[in-house]
């Protein structure tokens, strides 16, 4: 694999993540990709192509969202385009705009990604329920939390993990988010909080899961030369990877996410890296849900599979801990405004690596980071790795 | 510039309805095709898979969770671009570029006949707080840029139905077209008035089928095959996405598009140096509108050139020998990519009776519908740059 060329996240910016947004879709389209290009000092001139991601029509109830969306992400008589691939989004736009600069043809990418759920009445777990196979599985009325329940207890049930080990995550990153001016959810929370939360569908508690959000996400990418001019310290994708499992999820062992596991070794592939546990400073997995992170964390082969669990018992996964994990506060602290979340994590990266995190800095000199977001039926895996200088 | 060649291609060719046919088999079909004609197996040779679509056509969310399997892609780099198949072609394209990946799939369907209600799928498009409130069918956008577009350029309602006339004509002889037909301009302006000016047969008629097609970096394209086509040059944009400010007269996606295309592709002198060209032709007088955002003739002189035969298949400037849209249906987000197989048919020679002679350099140009102001360009070659 010869990659043509390096490219580099020189901007970062975010809304708040918010359980209803006074904005529209395009309001915080806006306001992100605004936030991102002051950072930078560059203006939209300055922009060759626009990249949006977001999630199903069907929050909003708006056919070609991505259309809909483009005037506010800057996309006006640009080469713009929306990818998708379900949650998995967020940090796929940012593989999607790597490519866009990485093949030679522009020198400046935008990457935007809005999510605006709360459009979506009664709630938004009702447009999760046209995305199951209209034939096999939408007739029994299924939802999301159920789904993830099964994998859940499977995961439990291979490795013998108890739900206190799967709740510390949420009391970690719940706690992380405190620090996180944007978020949503930051709450100083026990063990004993998560297990005594109203049960969703066992073993799924209330808080075990990341809350329904509005909000966007946006980054500016450069060529390795532009970048240097517009930075002093960019930050490197210098790996990305991607990859997609069968749609007959129920055919799977749900235990272990094998396609998370194939999206990073193309990345760390890409970025040389060999020993991941060692090389990787910080992370940033999915975290929808507490067991997520845990499950996400073996599929990136930071530790053996069942392992995960014991790292966040001992305090490696915290902030100030060997490999600090989500110390944005994740999903389940700063929200989940789909897409949005994803590209969130991207931007976590960028500012941990750039030492701009404030507050939620992980100690030491972190080098090397990770962002991954999953999505569908279980079922992708997308992976970035970043680099300081 | 390194360059990137189509080694394959795939079709089920189009039709009204496929009732024997779900989504998943169409796909099947033009996949195993395309595999076959590129001489590659999906699971050893091919390193991504781009594929397209847009969930409230296909009535499932997320519709990306459905295509791995019928394109021998599991646990392979997959992904989904929200738009027209041309936009999958250069997300494959730019992913060779960049080195991550030496072979890639660009997949796009349309299931057409499963949609019952195509045109309240089109309203939802609309702005749900400016435009979709004053109700009605959403099409009388299309017949309102009609109606510009004649009134700026001096088109004529018959120029028009030339386009349709010539189309239809065409789709005759080709085995992929669902609505070949051999009409006259009066059956053209005789038709039901259904969004003034725009008359039934202005507007082109939904189809189902499927493509697949193989791309390859140039080392591999070598090694597949000896007739690689060649991409040359890609373009894409977006207008504004309101009605409110957009120009209704002039394409400027298109122009915009074809730019960046032309530029890349190191084309000064376009209408002498493109051989033939299929462009969106949704609607009769978008071709024609197309025809000269895309600068392949002056603004205002497509009619003139449609009525004097130019743009027929021996004309001296063929355009939509494949019969467009309008003689081989619409299919939606493979809009697109239905001409860019079209193009790369002709420039390896395998069109049959519809071939145009000598074709080398063939343009594919694609629109997103109403009510969006979006579209793409690829140039496609069978010599390389240089060669």
């Amino acid at each position: 694999m010869h990659i043509k060329r390096r490219v580099a996240v020189v901007g970062a910016g975010m809304t708040k993540f918010v359980r209803r947004a006074k904005e529209t879709g395009k309001e915080l389209a806006f306001e992100a990709t605004k936030m991102a290009l002051d950072s930078t000092e560059l203006t939209l001139k300055d922009i060759g192509c626009v990249t949006l991601g977001t999630a199903p029509d069907a929050f909003d109830g708006v056919h070609m969202k991505g259309e809909y969306l483009s005037d506010g992400a800057g996309g006006w008589r640009k080469p713009y385009m929306r990818c998708y691939v379900g949650g998995g989004t967020g940090v796929f736009a940012a593989i999607n705009g790597w490519y866009h600069v990485a093949s030679g043809l522009f020198d400046t990418c935008l990457v935007v990604c809005e999510e605006k759920m709360s459009s979506c009445q009664p709630h938004p777990q009702y447009a999760f329920q046209t995305i199951f196979d209209n034939i096999t599985e939408r007739p029994l009325g299924p939802n999301l939390v159920w789904i993830f329940a099964l994998e859940m207890n499977r995961y439990m049930h291979a490795h013998n993990i108890s739900k206190e080990e799967i709740a510390l995550v949420s009391v970690k990153n719940k706690r992380n988010a405190l620090d996180h001016p944007c978020a949503q959810l930051p709450q100083k929370i026990t063990v004993e909080d998560v297990l005594n939360s109203e049960v969703l569908a066992w073993p799924v508690q209330r808080l075990d899961i990341s809350p329904t959000s509005d909000g966007a996400a946006a980054i500016v990418l450069a060529s390795e030369d532009v970048a240097r001019k517009i930075t002093d310290t960019p930050v490197w994708i210098d790996g990305v990877g991607w990859s997609l499992d069968t749609a007959y999820w129920t055919n799977r062992d749900l235990f272990y996410p094998k396609y998370v596991e194939y999206a990073a070794r193309m990345a760390y592939e890409m970025a040389g890296i060999n020993n991941p546990r060692k090389e990787i400073d910080v992370a940033e997995p999915y975290d929808p849900f507490d067991y997520k992170e845990l499950h996400h964390m073996e599929g990136l082969l930071l530790c053996k599979k069942g392992e995960a669990p014991k790292l966040t018992k001992e305090g490696v996964t915290q902030r100030d801990g060997d490999l600090p994990i989500c110390p944005s506060g994740g999903l389940l602290g700063v929200g989940n405004p789909i897409a949005a979340a994803g590209l969130m994590k991207v931007c976590e990266i960028f500012w941990q690596l750039r030492k701009e995190a404030g507050k939620r800095q992980v100690p030491g000199d972190p080098r090397t980071g990770l962002a991954q977001a999953w999505g569908d039926l279980m079922q992708v895996g997308t992976v970035v790795v970043m680099r300081a200088q | 510039m390194e360059e990137v060649a189509i080694v394959g291609v795939g079709s089920t060719g189009l039709r009204s309805v496929t009732p024997d046919m779900s989504y998943k088999e169409l796909m099947f079909e033009a996949a195993t095709k395309a595999y076959e004609d590129a001489g590659t197996d999906p699971r050893r040779d091919v390193d991504s898979f781009v594929c397209v679509s847009e969930d409230f056509w296909e009535g499932t969310s997320i519709f990306d969770e459905y295509v791995p399997d019928q394109l021998g892609a599991v646990l392979k780099p997959v992904c989904t671009i929200a738009a027209d198949g041309v936009y999958g072609l250069i997300t494959a394209y730019m992913q060779i570029l960049s080195g991550a990946v030496e072979t890639a799939v660009v997949e796009a369907h349309s299931k057409a006949s499963d949609m019952l209600t195509p045109t309240d799928i089109v309203a939802l498009a609309l702005d749900p707080v400016v435009n979709r409130p004053l109700g009605g069918n959403p099409y009388y956008i299309a017949g309102l840029e009609m109606n510009r577009y004649m009134y700026e350029t001096k088109t004529t309602k018959e120029q028009c139905a030339t386009v349709v006339v010539k189309n239809k004509r065409e789709a005759l002889s080709n085995p992929y077209a669902a609505y070949g037909a051999k009409i006259t301009i009066d059956d053209v302006l005789n038709s039901e008035m259904m969004f003034y000016p725009l008359s039934r047969l202005d507007m082109s008629a939904p189809a189902d089928g499927a493509i697949v097609m193989v791309l390859a970096s140039e080392e591999r394209a070598r090694r597949l095959t000896d007739n690689p086509i060649w991409i040359r040059g890609v373009g894409w944009c977006s207008d504004t996405p309101r009605l409110e400010t957009r120009d209704w007269a002039n394409a400027a996606y298109a122009q915009s598009a074809a730019d960046m295309a032309f530029k890349a592709a190191n084309i000064a002198n376009r209408r002498k140096e493109v051989d033939f060209s299929e462009v969106d032709d949704t609607f009769s007088f978008k071709e024609l509108q197309h025809l000269e955002a895309l600068g392949l003739c002056r603004r205002g002189e497509a009619g003139v050139l449609a009525e004097e035969g130019v743009t027929e298949k021996d004309g001296d400037m063929p355009v939509n020998p494949s019969g467009g849209s309008l003689g081989a249906g619409y299919t939606f987000e493979m809009t697109g990519l239905q001409r860019v197989l079209e193009v790369v048919l002709q420039l390896r020679g395998e069109a049959g009776k519809r071939q145009v002679p000598g074709a080398e350099l063939g343009l594919a140009q694609c629109w997103r519908g109403v009510p969006t102001a979006s579209g793409a360009v690829a140039i496609l070659s069978a010599k390389r740059e240089g060669a």
